[in-house]
């Protein structure tokens, strides 16, 4: 380490995986995890999120587990919550939709309509 | 990416708790749920709250599960961290609301506090210096290497009005200065993390938890006075401490943060450990300092003083763990930030080692001017069992008593030297009614004798005529004679003792004294210990209302003192009674009690 530039650098590096253990406002995940939701699949949608995140440093993103929501034949569901707009409920979600969500709503803003719970 | 953290705390208090096998069974219990590349498991430092021991917060949720038993990491596991349920049950109580968990911060015991020596502790993997670079950590060191003068850092620590936390409250701009202005080719900075007062463990838990923020902060000082080599002399009773430390220290080393020109600058500095063997004296700073060297752990007279002649007589600057601690916030956050907390003289905070009968036992950091009445009533949580509080001691064998009367008197250097104790390094044992403070006095005189180093008389035999003195009193034998020359025996030593050790070592004995004559009375005069502790004063008695004449007592005594015929009121002879209490205990009427 040479310069105050090379120290910045590490930080930034550790926030993302540090950032998880502050109280902060950002875009919350949540995957629907009781029995209904893992037999339909929600694990490997859950661990695309988490992969997804990672791997576009995203730092003010939690995903976090959830129970039954009661609409089991819909499972895996996954709803998201940004800062200040209502919250979009996602059903039969796939590791493949989850990366999709994670570009173009998370990153972007831009709900992707056709997975949501109204299409179903 | 990991989407969850669990922390378990590494302290020395959790790990004595079994915190190790809980972190064991955690990490198994993740693989045979194939969670292990989504849960990152983390050894952190001290929470504080060693009472509720051991300790595992489980991120993103924040909750904070106490008391935790290894059988109960597979319930975690499978509920919280695969379904995504808290086990509520496993919750500190504290923090479960009717519809979901609170926040640590609003809790009883942390609402109070303010974190700033702390502020790692429990909150970062302390064997990963990139979770301390993340915490801002080695910026105070870049900056004042590449934007400040060395006189700048001088002024800035000055304006901070921060104290020495290590008991004597000297202010550590002047220490520097001092260090700063002594002409010599070399000089060298000093870390004291020899904590040796009974009870205390502020400066083990930062060290555990945030080593690094000692590191950097010595770092700034060798460059403030111009050393390019430091020393941190630290107990080798605190193993887990100084593998955490040198781990640090290698860590921050392969980042070139230790070594030669840091931050590419001129700047080049180094750190070692030196293991001390246990000799409280050691604490002393002359003492440390001949330790350091390699030679027999004894003071010497002052002055010279180490800014001028310290190790291998080279201007030496040598501060206590938690004084460092701070000092990288006062550099970050600006002096004027800093002295904005805790009162006119003292400024900042402390942290205290909460130990004793009280029932949050842990780490306490609370602002300067915090009463006493605050630490124990509100975060310390009171006393167990419902018993009265009578006193509390602060500043453990160099220190003295505070009771119950002055409660309300803020914890700040002054005022606790004007009440006649002190601040000390932090240890704060609470006692209630069922301490005898004769025998307190006592306690804390057994441990000087045992810890003075000798070199001088009126401590090497000061301290032994005192403790003579003491015993006599507990043991019946004493008279009014004798609390007289336990006065003027101790200002003797006082005055004429050559280091800290000895010119503090009867402060126990003065406040008791001071604030609990009367009890010193009781056991002369009366020859009744107050409390029912010393032993050679209290008589077990039976009831002989109550005595239903079972014979159990008389079958427990082990030097056959009871006797009696079955069925009518037995008999304790206090001639041979060894006063063990064993007949107390195998009643089971309720008929024998202490007098």
């Amino acid at each position: 380490m040479k310069s105050l530039a090379d120290l910045e650098a590490i930080r930034q590096r550790a926030a993302t995986d540090v950032n998880i253990r502050r109280e902060h406002d950002g875009t919350r995940i949540v995957v629907g995890m009781a029995t209904c939701g893992i037999a339909a699949g929600a694990r490997p949608v859950m661990t695309a999120f988490v992969e997804e995140i990672g791997k576009r440093n995203l730092s003010d993103v939690s995903v976090v587990q959830t129970g039954c929501i009661g609409m089991c034949r819909l499972e895996p569901i996954v709803e998201v919550m940004r800062p200040g707009e209502e919250k979009v409920t996602y059903v039969k979600m796939t590791p493949e939709k989850a990366r999709r969500v994670v570009s173009e709503h998370i990153v972007n803003g831009n709900i992707v309509a056709e997975y949501t719970i109204g299409n179903a | 990416m990991y989407r969850g953290h669990v922390l378990c705390c590494g302290g020395t208090g959790c790990t004595s708790s079994g915190s190790e096998a809980i972190i064991n069974e955690m990490e198994a219990q993740l693989k045979a749920n194939g969670l292990e590349n989504e849960i990152k498991v983390i050894k952190t430092g001290c929470f504080g709250l060693c009472a509720l021991g051991p300790i595992m917060v489980v991120y993103p949720e924040g909750a904070f599960y106490s008391r935790v038993k290894v059988e109960d990491v597979k319930e975690i596991v499978e509920e919280h961290l695969l379904k995504g349920r808290i086990v509520t049950r496993l919750l500190y109580q504290e923090t479960v609301e009717d519809d979901g968990i609170k926040s640590l911060n609003e809790v009883d015991f942390y609402k109070k506090q303010h974190r700033v020596a702390l502020r790692n502790c429990g909150v970062i993997d302390p064997e990963n210096i990139d979770e301390y670079i993340e915490a801002d950590g080695y910026k105070a060191l870049g900056k004042v290497l590449t934007e400040m003068t060395r006189e700048e850092v001088i002024d800035e620590v000055t304006k901070s009005g921060l104290r020495g936390r290590g008991g004597g409250g000297f202010p550590t701009g002047l220490k520097w200065k001092f260090a700063y202005n002594a002409k010599g080719d070399k000089k060298f900075v000093a870390c004291n993390a020899d904590e040796g007062d009974p009870g205390a463990f502020m400066d083990r838990s930062i060290l555990e938890g945030d080593p690094h923020s000692v590191i950097e902060a010595m770092a700034i000082a060798a460059y403030a006075v111009g050393a390019d080599q430091g020393y941190i002399y630290i107990r080798a009773e605190y193993p887990i401490a100084v593998k955490r430390l040198e781990i640090a220290i290698g860590q921050a080393r392969a980042y070139g943060l230790l070594g030669k020109n840091i931050f590419g600058t001129d700047f080049s500095f180094d750190l070692e450990l030196r293991l001390g063997a246990g000799a409280f004296v050691c604490g002393e700073e002359t003492a440390l300092m001949t330790s350091i060297e390699g030679k027999r752990g004894e003071p010497r007279p002052r002055p010279p003083f180490p800014a001028n002649q310290g190790l291998w007589a080279k201007p030496t600057l040598l501060n206590n763990v938690e004084t460092y601690a701070n000092i990288t916030q006062i550099i970050n956050n600006g002096a004027e930030w800093f002295s904005s907390i805790g009162t006119e003289k003292s400024k900042g905070t402390k942290v205290f080692a909460l130990g004793g009968k009280i029932n949050n036992t842990g780490l306490v950091e609370i602002p300067m001017g915090t009463t006493l009445r605050e630490i124990i009533e509100e975060i310390g949580g009171g006393i167990p069992d419902g018993k009265k509080f009578k006193a509390a001691q602060t500043g453990g064998p160099s220190g003295g008593c505070i009771p119950a009367a002055l409660m309300d008197t803020p914890i700040d250097y002054d005022s606790l030297i004007q009440i006649g104790s002190m601040m000390g390094s932090g240890g704060l044992i609470v006692m209630d009614e069922d301490n005898c403070m004769v025998d307190i006095a006592k306690f804390f005189l057994e441990f000087t004798v045992d810890e003075s180093c000798g070199k001088c008389a009126p401590c090497r035999i000061g301290t032994k005529r005192l403790l003579e003195i003491l015993t006599k009193i507990t043991d019946g034998k004493g008279t009014m004679e004798d609390i007289d020359r336990l006065e003027e025996l101790a200002y003797t030593i006082k005055n004429s003792s050559l280091c800290g050790l000895g010119q503090t070592a009867p402060n126990p004995v003065l406040s008791t004294l001071r604030y609990f004559r009367d009890e010193y009375i009781a056991h002369v005069k009366d020859k009744t210990c107050p409390a029912g502790v010393c032993k050679a004063l209290s008589r077990y008695v039976i009831n002989r209302e109550k005595c239903k004449g079972c014979s159990l007592c008389s079958r427990q005594c082990p030097v056959g003192a009871i006797s009696g015929k079955i069925k009518e009121p037995f008999v304790i002879d206090s001639d041979k009674c060894i006063k063990c209490g064993a007949c107390m205990e195998a009643c089971k009427f309720g008929a024998i009690y202490k007098k």
